[in-house]
């Protein structure tokens, strides 16, 4: 009993040693093929780059406009809740900016595009994987992983961080419009302190933390896509699997990179 | 001398392939020679390591012992880059077709060209509309691959396979899944195109008729060990039982090992 449940630890922990070197290899690998691809004859071309840039970031784009704003909302009625205790309502516009900008708005841009994306690109590596698409891609001559890999990573490199600033601005203008009444300002004064009230590395944070998370939605989206085995169950597997993973992913990694960087 | 001028050297040449898959031996010792300019059909039940061999061949897979060369290069130890620069001169047709869905069947077909080649868009536009004419889906660029029946999916992956004009080309199961009509078409198909473009072609099918329909000379795999290799009148005239039974779809006697069963039924992690 003892043995099999030390067995089955021993297997889990090699698995997810060997997930964690496959992604690492995967990074490394699309990093060198938009490094050197050009001198191989393996570029990493524009077009795909942009076409994924579209379907990863400007769709995007509503979504996380109308979510953030929402979030901004809510922040900003129990912040008021909460700072009305102490009297202190008229810091409301500090917390809102601060908290949007170094948690809500990279963890709610993480957590949306993951969501949207990372089933994407495993639904659709998974099922080229079945259809042996990804063999045919081989015995072109492609590398699959500069072909297939690099250009949602390089995407949503750029897109994720852009996106955050979008979802920044947008959950501070729904903090904004809901504090104005009860702080008794003009919306552009608010927008103002709010500016003031923000230091550079409020907002960098932030953004070197939706960076962490593009690389883990498109590391894992990909990743379970190629991890497809037994058709089109496994791509319906994969496509959850990745949402879960990345999801978690970026939670974790938003608590870690918190810790470290407010030390 | 060129290669193209040395026609002694055989375009493919497999010595002693062993393979595994997990602890299974798939192949197991598999020696074969294909020649500049035949058609060699390798023939065999399922699971005679018939499609493994073939993706070994590609070189997709690593295998646990022995040497692939193709076109004179060993495909097992040479580089990574020199791999992709030889693989401009190997086509491969899928079973499925492995079209890239998200294509338009031109995109699929002048894909090895916008990857291999500089040439411009107007010179990519007419070869791949060339190739396309020569496997008969003239004007039909434009449709997806979900819009094409199975026979035209075989021909567009072929049109794809023969674009950079390879001199090795592989065919995975070519009248799988079609009507015999159809099959009989594709047929015709492979041996024009051998005629007109001078190709090696290796062809893996479990099909008889088409097997000896298209064939210079046929490897019959059985058991991840190639039984025989000969003209169709010599796999026709063999007298292995083993062949036999493939050629007249008699089902095989199956002879039971007592100690590899009772090992089956009681190993924990048996296979």
């Amino acid at each position: 009993m003892l043995d099999k449940t030390v067995n089955a630890l021993g297997g889990g922990v090699v698995k997810a040693v060997s997930g964690f070197g496959y992604l690492g290899l995967l990074l490394l690998e699309s990093l060198y093929w938009f490094a050197f691809g050009r001198t191989r004859g393996q570029p990493v071309k524009a077009g795909p780059i942009f076409y994924q840039m579209v379907e990863v970031g400007v769709r995007a784009i509503p979504i996380v406009t109308v979510l953030s704003f929402a979030v901004g909302v809510s922040l900003a009625i129990q912040s008021i809740y909460a700072l009305k205790r102490f009297g202190a309502e008229s810091q409301v516009v500090v917390a809102i900016a601060i908290g949007v900008t170094r948690e809500f708005g990279p963890l709610i841009t993480g957590i949306l595009v993951a969501g949207r994306s990372a089933s994407a690109l495993a639904a659709r590596i998974g099922s080229m994987v079945v259809s042996q698409e990804v063999d045919a891609l081989r015995v072109i001559g492609i590398m699959p992983v500069r072909y297939l890999v690099a250009p949602p990573l390089i995407a949503l490199l750029i897109m994720v961080p852009t996106l955050t600033i979008i979802s920044d601005a947008a959950a501070i203008f729904g903090g904004a419009l809901y504090s104005l009444p009860s702080l008794d300002i003009g919306l552009w004064a608010y927008l103002m302190a709010s500016v003031d009230s923000l230091q550079t590395s409020d907002v960098t944070q932030g953004l070197w933390k939706s960076i962490v998370f593009g690389v883990l939605i498109a590391l894992i989206g990909v990743g379970s896509g190629f991890s497809v085995r037994g058709g089109a169950e496994g791509v319906g597997r994969a496509t959850t699997q990745a949402v879960v993973l990345a999801i978690s992913g970026i939670v974790i990694a938003d608590m870690v990179f918190t810790f470290y960087l407010n030390r | 001398m060129s290669a193209e001028t040395a026609p002694a050297q055989p375009l493919i040449e497999v010595e002693g392939l062993v393979t595994h898959y997990g602890r299974r031996k798939i192949l197991d010792g598999v020696d074969l020679t294909v020649e500049a300019g035949e058609i060699r059909v390798i023939m065999g039940g399922s699971g005679s390591g018939k499609s493994t061999l073939l993706w070994h061949l590609l070189g997709l897979y690593r295998p646990t012992a022995g040497t692939i060369r193709l076109l004179g290069k060993d495909i097992i130890r040479i580089p990574a880059a020199e791999m992709r620069a030889l693989r401009k001169h190997i086509g491969v047709s899928f079973q499925g077709g492995a079209l890239f869905t998200s294509m338009t069947v031109g995109e699929n077909v002048a894909l090895p060209l916008r990857e291999h080649t500089d040439l411009d868009e107007n010179t990519i536009r007419i070869m791949s509309r060339l190739k396309l004419e020569v496997v008969n889906l003239g004007g039909f660029q434009d449709l997806m691959p979900a819009q094409l029946s199975g026979g035209m999916t075989k021909r567009a992956a072929l049109a794809r396979a023969i674009v950079m004009d390879p001199k090795l080309l592989f065919f995975d199961e070519p009248s799988a899944g079609l009507d015999p009509v159809v099959s009989a078409e594709l047929d015709e198909l492979i041996l024009r195109l051998r005629d007109a473009m001078r190709m090696t072609m290796v062809v893996v099918t479990h099909e008889l008729d088409s097997a000896f329909k298209i064939a210079d000379r046929i490897s019959v795999l059985d058991q991840g060990k190639v039984l025989l290799t000969g003209s169709v009148e010599q796999v026709r005239d063999s007298d292995s039982d083993r062949v036999q039974d493939l050629l007249n779809r008699r089902p095989r006697d199956i002879t039971v090992d007592a100690e590899e069963y009772l090992r089956r039924l009681t190993e924990e992690e048996y296979g």
